[in-house]
């Protein structure tokens, strides 16, 4: 009987090894290659040294990344981007559901009916319009202690940041999960002399960790992914984002290990706040059934 | 919670200073396309091609120190992936720059979509290389320093062990011999498939790369008189036999469905036989296999050897405030030294003779002199209309489907309703 629990449990092993090697292998694949000169990544292709770092290995390619494309700053770049996005969109998103969830106001059922409505509406038909809107926005520069105004926020970091903020998706989550937390706790508060503000800061979102956890991952996997808004909306190589630089290694003549080097580049940063918030990424999975 | 929340709200101040002060650094550029004072702003695409850009910033560089510039030159470079996508988005938002770069074939388009303006430029372009003047309407709207041409390249070695002559630009391989040649190679038994025509292309390679040998055939990718209409050209009977010769190139077992992402590189790891590419892949090809590398003419089908024409050409925008500085750069640009200097950063055709007399790779009994060949016997511009960019697309997705095992017939009929839909809906493209 033990040996029989034993087998089984090897067996189990084995499926979740396998599983995990070809959940693996594009990012293994990505790393070896990185390390290759094109000629070998070619050569390697049909054999399972395509996975291994072994041959003519070196850092040339990330070298080359570095000469080619400028690399840190569009880490930077997005790293920022990114960072605030997320930490404006949770503010604004939970501060929009929880009035939605709590404020008693005439319509916000049509409101929040509203809100939801718009998630039907891919953002490749609204890109254009868009980018009409963001340019005849008003744009406030201090220039030593005049402030001037001027038009158009193309080609600035807030029209890759504002524009994606407030998002249906967020509120609905958080109106959601707010939902489920007892208004008892505000009736308390509000007897404790709390006012609404305080009620969200101190009552509600101390208990929202999950669904902020889920909003915060979504809404940065697209904030780093962003490739189409920046494409359109940025001119100046010092503001672009890093999925705008692997096009710059697609000219006449591509190399690929330049492309694996700068693609592991990129994809370090998600990998690390991957590891970083796992249980976070998990539990979120778990308690709102959303996949990132 | 209190300081989670203040954690929080701390964390993204800091990264809004952090985004401030990024701003602030990059705010010279932010503006870029606004061109205020003396200074005039130029997109080009080529930001991830170093040698390229390093040529062009250096025209630029000489110009803005010219006593004589009209205007200081700002350039600014991207991908070339996505340069059209974002030329499209700044003409919508009406922030296009003076002076842009264009694909030759688009330029029709971009003239009757009124992003470009004619060029009025002190120079005389009648001796250039034809596939570099983009006209439109009989005017001309962009000019280019270099073009690119197709070929195909093979091993000397191989061409000899299987009793093959290599084709010559004056005696190129007929669709027989083609035949024959790659029945022989494949003999060799050194392949899987003895050619790669690339099939793995997307985008503009395969209006640039296909439609060729389709006009070899006789067929077309529109009807050139008057550019109303696709039917009679893209699905004509010498159109369907192009279709059906192609697709048999897979059905014998001569080039696979779908080839290797880089072909060039797959033949000199010598996965295959012949590669149809094109010049920019000459030197590295040359440097891998030097004298052994035989570069040949595409193949007559029926009408003489075809190969696109026309690469990345100049062009003024419509509502450039300066338009007489951009036309005077733009004349400067075109010197000889200037075309020359880019065409060897690229490993490109230059222009003129004057400028290919500057290049030993070019000039008479050159390595590279075949390419100017070809590009000035063999290059058939891409259809001047600016229904060209929907027709191209068409195109790509009819080859994509004969590939894939669809009726010809139906196929390009299919492409041909499209097209004359498309051309019908937009008035005829009429100016």
């Amino acid at each position: 009987m033990k040996n029989v629990l034993r087998l089984n449990s090897i067996g189990a092993m084995a499926v979740r090894i396998l599983f995990a090697a070809v959940a693996a292998f594009p990012i293994v694949f990505m790393l070896v290659s990185s390390l290759k000169p094109d000629q070998q990544i070619f050569g390697d292709m049909s054999s399972v040294a395509a996975f291994l770092p072994i041959g003519n290995i070196s850092l040339d390619n990330y070298t080359a990344v570095f000469d080619r494309v400028p690399a840190a700053r569009f880490l930077i770049n997005s790293v920022g981007v990114s960072a605030v996005t997320v930490v404006l969109g949770i503010f604004v998103n939970s501060l929009c559901a929880f009035a939605l969830s709590r404020m008693q106001v005439r319509g916000k059922r049509v409101v929040f009916t509203a809100i939801l409505a718009t998630l039907i509406v891919p953002f490749q038909t609204l890109a254009l319009p868009l980018v009409w809107w963001v340019n005849q926005l008003p744009y406030f520069e201090l220039n030593g202690f005049s402030l001037e105004i001027s038009k158009g926020w193309l080609d600035t970091y807030q029209v890759q940041i504002i524009p994606f903020i407030a998002n249906a998706f967020s509120i609905y989550l958080y109106h959601q999960y707010f939902e489920s937390i007892p208004k008892e706790l505000d009736e308390a508060a509000r007897i404790d002399g709390a006012g609404w503000f305080k009620i969200y800061r101190q009552v509600v979102m101390p208990l929202a960790g999950p669904a902020t956890a889920t909003v915060a991952i979504l809404t940065f996997l697209p904030a780093w992914n962003s490739y189409l808004w920046p494409l359109m909306v940025v001119q100046s190589e010092e503001l672009r984002p890093v999925m705008i630089g692997i096009q710059y290694f697609f000219q006449l003549n591509v190399s690929w290990g330049e492309v694996m080097a700068y693609a592991s580049l990129i994809t370090v940063p998600v990998v690390v706040l991957f590891i970083a918030f796992q249980r976070s990424f998990i539990n979120s999975i778990a308690s709102s059934g959303v996949k990132g | 919670m209190n300081k989670r929340f203040t954690r929080i709200l701390a964390t993204s101040i800091a990264a809004a200073a952090l985004m401030g002060s990024l701003a602030a650094c990059g705010k010279g550029s932010a503006s870029a396309t606004s061109e205020g004072g003396n200074e005039i702003t130029m997109w080009t695409h080529n930001a991830g091609n170093p040698d390229e850009l390093a040529a062009i910033k250096s025209v630029v560089d000489s110009y803005n120190k010219s006593g004589a510039a009209k205007a200081q030159i700002k350039v600014q470079a991207f991908p070339q992936e996505s340069y059209n996508d974002s030329v499209v988005s700044a003409a919508a938002a009406g922030k296009l720059p003076c002076i842009v770069d264009i694909d030759g074939p688009n330029v029709p388009n971009w003239a009757w979509a009124k992003y470009l303006t004619p060029l009025k430029l002190s120079v005389d372009l009648s001796k250039n290389l034809p596939s570099t003047v983009a006209k439109w309407e009989g005017e001309t709207y962009a000019v280019g320093y270099y073009d690119v041409a197709l070929a195909m390249f093979a091993r000397a070695s191989d061409l000899k062990a299987a009793g093959i002559r290599a084709a010559t630009v004056e005696k190129p391989w007929t669709k027989e011999e083609f035949q024959d040649a790659l029945t022989k190679l494949k003999a060799l038994g050194k392949w899987q498939y003895p050619l790669d025509m690339g099939t793995a292309g997307t985008g503009e390679w395969l209006p640039y790369a296909y439609s060729p040998l389709l006009q070899s055939f006789g067929g077309d990718l529109v009807n050139r008189d008057g550019f109303q209409t696709a039917d009679g050209a893209l699905n004509s009977d010498k159109a369907v036999e192009w279709a059906a010769w192609f697709r048999g190139l897979a059905d014998q077992g001569f080039m696979a469905k779908k080839s290797g992402k880089d072909s060039t590189q797959d033949f000199l790891n010598n996965k295959s036989g012949i590669v149809y590419t094109g010049s920019w892949a000459a030197d590295k090809a040359r440097k891998a296999l030097g004298k052994d590398l035989a570069v040949m003419p595409s193949v007559d089908l029926g009408n003489g050897p075809k190969i696109g024409g026309a690469s990345w050409q100049w062009g003024v925008t419509s509502g450039c405030k300066n338009s007489e500085a951009a036309m005077d750069y733009l004349s400067y640009s075109l010197k000889p030294e200037n075309i020359a200097a880019v065409a060897k950063a690229t490993g490109t055709i230059p222009a003129t003779d004057e400028a290919a007399a500057l290049l030993p790779a070019f000039a008479e009994g050159g390595d590279n002199r075949v390419f100017m060949e070809l590009s000035r016997q063999q290059a058939v511009m891409r259809p001047e209309t600016p229904a060209y960019p929907f027709i191209a697309t068409e195109y790509g997705k009819a080859v994509q489907d004969i590939l894939a095992g669809a009726d010809p017939k139906t196929v390009l009929d299919k492409a041909v309703k499209a097209i004359d839909a498309n051309i019908k809906s937009n008035g005829g493209y009429k100016n």
